[in-house]
């Protein structure tokens, strides 16, 4: 068992740390406050190849690993979790359901343009009554001999409002339940198709949170991704290895409180000492670090899995439920022991309190992950 | 256009603490990077590439850890990498360094040789000068800028202490860049996947055109006696007047010091 990183690895850390210290973190605030997408951010992105970490070079990617590409979310998200979420969207929701079921003609027409970063992608499938109950999609397709008309809604689609290129469930066949759901790969400017409302949203504030609206919108019949009819299951694993990245996420905000924390402690004084001097603190911030430490072996244990072909469904769940419940209580000390300054803007604990909250909800909410678990605990 | 870079790993001085009780450089768990003028001198090359269409050789010396710099050298863009490391250029001072370096040089096919202006460790701004020297090419220091004419001239610039000086270098020569004029690009993802795959070139002394005589700690005629932090400056005198009084006192103070 070796849980060192491997020098390619080392090399890469090297390069998306200094990338997220120098072009990222000086825009954290701002993109917050202004609620602001930093397509600039994603540009620079683009141009070292980190919009395809884990794309085959055939496909325009970089060839790289999973394990790549969830270090590069956990080192964005320690400064800014809306970077983080903007690649971990576009990267596990968007290309990795074309490159898993595409077939090979839609992977060379949408791989190579998201891969370079020219365009950005998306994934549909919560409806305002499809959440955690995801089966019960109302956004309907219907055959129209060359297409599919598309009607009906989706929402809180993460990148929506930047988005080229979309992943949308909708149901093709009622009377089948789950097996009547099928998955269309929707470019943005296909008739009948728009966007909708943006969220004013608790925290991930930057990133363009929106609704996607289909009327009589026309996808072309060699738009459909895999079989008619298995667009549950392609969501279904879509959603698997979107929560490594989501668990990756979780982390790098902890891990960024974890930072915020040890240095605010060394030098905030009180009763003539620093606080981090304080038993107290120090026993508090042992317990977090182990729990952020547990987090990235459960995150780096799923992202090997899934870079060997193995299963990883289980894994992938353990690691999000646990980083995200970690990321919420990591954040929320670190914000009370930042005490009063913690509370304020002026010190970036309190936007990492507000976007750790999410990471328990999206993607699967937490009480998901432990169905999920539970359901190959008991199977 | 055929472009040799030198660059050197360094600890990251930033993160260097000093020993309190035997006044050496802790060492341990200092990150080792690339030289940050090397690093400009770098991109500067990786920038004619761009520009010109070129073939880009970086070179150090050094243990055969500094295999780690070359890498990202790799993934920064250049075409070809190679490690001058052998037991007998262990103990160089600046003059069998540059020695060795231009003995290797010696043995390539070249246009320009772009160095750092110096590393952060030593300090002495010397090594890239001297190879300069030993190879008989002109050349410019604290460069800030440099284009390539048709005819294979360098137009460079040269920043001095208050003024930017502009010349024109026939030919080859060596160019010793300063960081703050280049800002290094990034390594790519797809140039850090590739970079161990490729081959850095471990070169031994019997590869240069080098008299052994003059390499390592023989052909070193500087040796450190002794190194010590500097002492911290007293802390300044605090005086809580008027603007007027202020003034008296500065004047006084200088002129107790003979500075005016």
């Amino acid at each position: 068992m070796d849980f060192s990183y491997s020098k390619t690895e080392e090399l890469f850390l090297q390069m998306i740390r200094s990338f997220a210290e120098n072009e990222v973190k000086p825009l954290a605030a701002e993109v917050d406050e202004q609620e602001r997408f930093p397509m600039e951010t994603v540009k620079k992105m683009a141009k070292l190849g980190l919009m395809g970490i884990p794309v085959p070079r055939q496909y325009g990617g970089a060839g790289g690993t999973v394990q790549m590409y969830i270090m590069a979310v956990e080192e964005l998200s320690r400064v800014c979790a809306t970077t983080g979420v903007i690649l971990s969207a576009h990267t596990s929701l968007c290309m990795a359901p074309i490159l898993e079921n595409g077939t090979e003609e839609q992977k060379m027409k949408y791989l190579p343009k998201l891969a370079s970063g020219e365009w950005i992608g998306a994934f549909g499938l919560t409806e305002p009554n499809a959440g955690t109950d995801a089966a019960m999609q109302q956004t309907m397709a219907v055959d129209a001999g060359d297409k599919y008309i598309l009607n009906g809604s989706k929402i809180f689609i993460t990148n929506a409002a930047y988005a080229d290129v979309f992943i949308v469930m909708a149901m093709t066949d009622k009377s089948k339940g789950t097996k009547g759901i099928s998955a269309f790969i929707v470019e943005k400017g296909f008739k009948g198709f728009s966007i909708g409302k943006k969220e004013l949203k608790m925290g991930i504030r930057g990133s363009a949170t929106c609704e996607l609206i289909f009327e009589n919108c026309e996808v072309p019949k060699e738009n459909l991704l895999g079989q008619l009819g298995k667009g549950f299951t392609i969501a279904m694993k879509t959603l698997d290895g979107g929560r490594i990245g989501i668990a990756s996420q979780a982390l790098g905000i902890a891990q960024g409180a974890m930072d915020e924390t040890v240095k605010y402690t060394k030098e905030r004084k009180q009763f003539g000492k620093s606080i981090a001097q304080f038993q107290n603190t120090q026993f508090q911030m042992a317990d977090l670090k182990t729990k952020v430490e547990a987090a990235r072996l459960l995150v780096r244990s799923a992202a090997w899995k899934k870079d060997k072909g193995l299963p990883y469904s289980a894994d992938a769940a353990m690691a999000k439920l646990f980083a995200a419940e970690t990321a919420m209580e990591v954040t929320t000390k670190a914000v009370q022991f930042h005490g009063g300054y913690g509370y304020t803007r002026e010190y970036p604990v309190e936007r990492m309190m507000r976007d750790a909250k999410i990471t328990e909800i999206y993607e699967g909410t937490s009480e998901v992950q432990r169905m999920v678990i539970a359901g190959h605990l008991f199977k | 256009m055929n472009i040799i870079v030198c660059i050197k790993q360094v600890p990251d001085t930033t993160e260097i603490k000093i020993d309190p009780v035997k006044n050496t450089l802790i060492r341990e768990g200092v990150p080792s990077i690339m030289n940050p003028d090397d690093k400009g001198g770098l991109e500067l090359a990786l920038r004619m590439k761009d520009k010109y269409g070129a073939n880009v050789t970086v070179i150090t010396m050094g243990p055969p850890q500094a295999d780690l710099i070359l890498r990202e050298a790799f993934a920064m863009g250049v075409d070809r990498a190679i490690l001058l490391s052998d037991r007998k250029f262990a103990g160089a001072d600046t003059l069998a360094t540059s020695y060795a370096l231009a003995g290797a040089i010696k043995t390539l096919d070249y246009d320009v040789i772009i160095a750092g202006r110096q590393a952060i460790d030593g300090d002495t701004a010397q090594v890239g000068p001297e190879m300069a020297e030993h190879l008989g090419l002109p050349q410019v220091s604290y460069v800030i800028d440099a284009e390539r004419e048709k005819n294979g001239n360098f137009i460079v610039k040269k920043e001095n202490e208050d003024s930017v000086q502009t010349l024109e270098v026939e030919g080859k020569c060596v160019l010793t860049v300063l960081a703050s004029a280049f800002e290094a690009r990034y390594m790519t993802v797809a140039g850090i996947v590739d970079a161990y795959d490729k081959e850095v070139e471990v070169w031994g002394a019997d590869k240069l055109d080098v008299d052994e005589n003059k390499l390592g700690l023989k052909g070193s005629p500087t040796k450190v006696w002794q190194s010590f932090p500097k002492q911290l400056k007293a802390p300044g005198e605090v005086f809580e007047v008027s603007e007027e009084e202020a003034v008296e006192i500065i004047v006084k103070k200088l002129k107790e010091k003979h500075l005016i």
